[in-house]
């Protein structure tokens, strides 16, 4: 670790000789030690699931929310840092609030991505700042419909149909790739996007985790919310037993090869 | 002859500030204006009704106004007076609703605290010699309690089982005093609509600021409903006979 930087990661401020920006690369280092984060935008809405680490078993369950909501219909979800994240959700809320005082209509998806980006990336040019450790999904229904967009350390910005973050991100895209976005409903999209956070999550690094679901749809009125109870019991019975499933495979091949 | 004068509000002459030392004159008046509106308790919570009105000075100048609002999901707010204020109340509301929504900590804002922030709001730009134009009935009810009470423009408060504001406290007040108070856990839903209608017609008969178009609201504990504007019917064969008055 020592040598990887060779002088040049002091600052954000120093490019090294090929042209990259450690310390930016770092934060994005930091985001990927947190608990996975993902994002599925189907037809009718967007679903965010966050894998929460917990470090003890004392903590007051569902306590240190990683899925925040911003102006109402702003869902943010993140991986990194929960005191960077915080700060940035507040400025997300300052940002659609500011945005409602002055044209009385709510910030589109695009707007409010494009501002948090503009922001981060202010703290990749300053030798006294460092970047956020936190890559920012945001989730939300404006006229043009669902919207899914990750903000990276970097203060680049990207719109998804699905994207993952954080320790399972590997197997988390692959998952996502394999679902068929045009024919699934939000439900079924939740669903996924339970089964996806845990068959991502890694029991032998991390045994204790929440399982964080939220949505913004026309079920909600457009709201960002934590999907009901009955839901999200649903979705955590069918990760658990697809889970259960492809342990059986598993053990069905090891037999196989037994004989 | 003498030349016709037309007092429009944007015609008056008002008073000028000439130095640092006179106090600020804006907003002393109120510009397009709501007239009454009618609240009182009945059985199963509160009924409430506003027409549809909105004066340019004495002119009928938008007809298709709506009065009467919902806070959250238990809360109804009716206003009378300037309604571009009413405007600005209803963005402040949204902001403190949404930092509320975007707090996710299970809580609500009841009626009693929503009542409170806008009689603090009221009594706030009073004291800044700049005062909302108006006058709001909030209602609602709050752990099951019915609540029904009145802030204006000067942030004076009183809560009471019938309310009307503006035009209504005169007209509409008498009739409710006799009709509702002491049976506001009597008064069935029907009922409360036929007393509502009545005093809105009282209203619209010897209000020149009111009109039959209106919208009427219901809270109870499952929430607020707010009706589509609708008209009452009306008889105006009494004129007929009125002697007097110039007629």
């Amino acid at each position: 670790m020592t040598s990887i930087g060779t002088g040049y990661d002091l600052s954000v401020s120093t490019y090294s000789p090929d042209g990259r920006v450690f310390q930016v690369e770092y934060a994005q280092k930091a985001v990927d030690n947190s608990g996975t984060a993902i994002g599925l935008r189907v037809k009718g809405g967007v679903v965010l699931a966050v894998e929460k680490i917990k470090h003890s078993r004392l903590l007051v369950p569902h306590s240190n929310r990683r899925i925040m909501t911003a102006g109402k219909y702003i869902g943010v979800a993140s991986a990194g840092w929960m005191s960077d994240t915080r700060h940035l959700v507040k400025r997300v809320r300052d940002e659609a609030r500011s945005y409602n005082d002055v044209y009385k209509t709510k910030i589109p998806a695009s707007i409010i991505a494009e501002r948090l980006g503009m922001y981060v990336q202010a703290y990749t040019l300053y030798s006294s700042v460092r970047p956020f450790g936190v890559s920012t999904l945001l989730a939300c229904m404006d006229r043009n419909g669902p919207q899914l967009y990750m903000v990276e350390p970097s203060g680049q910005y990207v719109g998804y149909r699905g994207c993952a973050v954080g320790k399972g991100k590997q197997v988390a895209k692959t998952e996502i790739e394999k679902l068929n976005f045009d024919n699934m409903s939000v439900r079924e999209a939740v669903k996924e996007a339970a089964r996806i956070i845990y068959t991502a999550h890694d029991d032998t690094k991390d045994k204790l985790f929440e399982l964080e679901l939220s949505w913004v749809c026309e079920e909600s009125n457009g709201l960002h919310e934590h999907v009901p109870q009955d839901l999200y019991d649903e979705a955590v019975q069918y990760a658990e037993r697809s889970l259960d499933e492809d342990e059986d495979e598993d053990n069905e091949m090891e037999d196989d090869e037994d004989l | 002859m003498d030349p016709i004068e037309l007092r429009l509000p944007h015609t008056l002459q008002r008073p000028q500030a000439t130095s640092n030392h006179e106090p600020i004159t804006h907003s002393t008046e109120p510009i397009v204006t709501g007239t009454s509106v009618v609240a009182f308790k009945y059985k199963d919570g509160i009924m409430m009704a506003a027409d549809c009105l909105g004066s340019y000075g004495r002119m009928a100048m938008f007809r298709n106004e709506r009065r009467l609002m919902a806070v959250g999901k238990t809360t109804l707010l009716g206003m009378s007076g300037d309604i571009s204020d009413y405007q600005h109340m209803q963005h402040t509301l949204e902001n403190i609703m949404t930092q509320e929504y975007d707090m996710d900590d299970g809580q609500r804002l009841g009626t009693k605290s929503i009542y409170k922030c806008i009689s603090k709001i009221m009594y706030n730009r009073r004291s800044k010699m700049n005062p909302l134009w108006n006058s709001y009935v909030i209602a609602g009810v709050d752990s099951g309690e019915k609540v029904l009470g009145y802030v204006d423009l000067i942030g004076t408060t009183y809560e009471s089982p019938t309310i009307a504001t503006g035009y209504g406290s005169h007209m509409a007040q008498p009739i409710l005093r006799k009709v509702v108070e002491g049976r506001e856990d009597e008064i069935t839903e029907e009922e409360a609509v036929k007393i509502i209608e009545d005093c809105m017609r009282v209203l619209y008969y010897r209000d020149a600021r009111a009109f039959n178009k209106l919208t009427r609201a219901k809270v109870t504990a499952q929430g607020v409903e707010i009706t589509e504007p609708y008209s009452l019917e009306t008889n105006w064969d009494f004129a007929e006979s009125i002697v007097g008055y110039g007629a």
